[in-house]
């Protein structure tokens, strides 16, 4: 925000590299780039390497990613956008927005682990 | 510059996600499994971003404009909408399910083998396949 008056939004960033717009493309990529190489560097320092676990089955990997990247564009923002930029600016659709994906989030989680068991 | 900076910024973001383990799948779907072994220490993570974000804002928001551009973009709609909800919802669905948002999703692709690749191609399709759905 600071340097360059933009929301770190995630998703809104990603999708943005889908539809490329002339001279709205490069920081984009850059970004991710950033992120992409974070693990890497804690790798690297700490001589770590950072934990991924996926103790879920991979259908759900899928049919997640989906939904999150749908979801995301639908609702106009995810974690980063709506749940830290937006609610830090008291905006009442972030608020709204992010009460609704940790709300609906909490619940996916207990159905699958408490009441199916996965 | 514009490029290098933005990069900078996407790899300070991203060093915070893999530090706080907001990259590790287990541990957010631990955080969300309230009904289980709860690990509420992602509810720091939420709140310190949130803490620095709020202050760092009203800082920087008094300024004419940001550093290395001409004018602030800031989501201009206030309208609290059905795309907005319905979209959100899904979205939380997909958040407990993968364990994975897209932040993390792409902070993880270098170090979490093939898994995160397919999430992130899942994501994109999803992404791509909002445009042709009106709610």
């Amino acid at each position: 925000m600071a340097l360059h008056g933009r929301i770190a939004g995630i998703s809104g960033i990603v999708a943005g590299v889908l539809t490329p717009v002339k001279g709205d493309w490069t920081w984009r990529i850059a970004f991710m780039a950033g992120l992409f190489f974070a693990p890497l560097i804690v790798w690297l320092v700490t001589a770590d390497k950072p934990q991924v676990e996926f103790a879920h089955p991979l259908w759900m990997t899928i049919i997640g990613g989906l939904a999150v990247g749908f979801g995301a564009r639908l609702g106009g923002g995810c974690t980063s956008g709506h749940g830290v930029c937006g609610m830090a600016r008291f905006s009442k659709r972030s608020i709204a927005a992010t009460v609704t994906f940790m709300g609906v989030a909490f619940v996916t989680v207990f159905v699958l682990h408490q009441i199916l068991e996965f | 510059m514009r490029i290098l900076s933005t990069f900078l910024v996407g790899l300070i973001f991203g060093l915070g996600l893999v530090i706080s383990q907001m990259t590790n799948p287990a541990k957010i779907l631990a955080f969300l499994d309230i009904g289980g072994n709860w690990d509420p220490s992602l509810l720091i993570v939420m709140g310190a971003a949130l803490a620095t974000t709020m202050i760092g804002y009203r800082f920087i928001l008094r300024r004419p404009k940001p550093v290395l551009e001409t004018a602030f973009h800031i989501p201009t709609k206030t309208v609290i909408d059905r795309p907005l909800l319905i979209g959100s919802a899904i979205f939380g669905l997909g958040w407990g399910m993968a364990g994975l948002c897209p932040g993390p999703g792409i902070a993880v692709a270098a170090v979490g083998g093939i898994t995160p690749l397919i999430f992130i191609l899942a994501m994109v399709l999803g992404m791509w396949g909002q445009r042709f759905v009106k709610v």
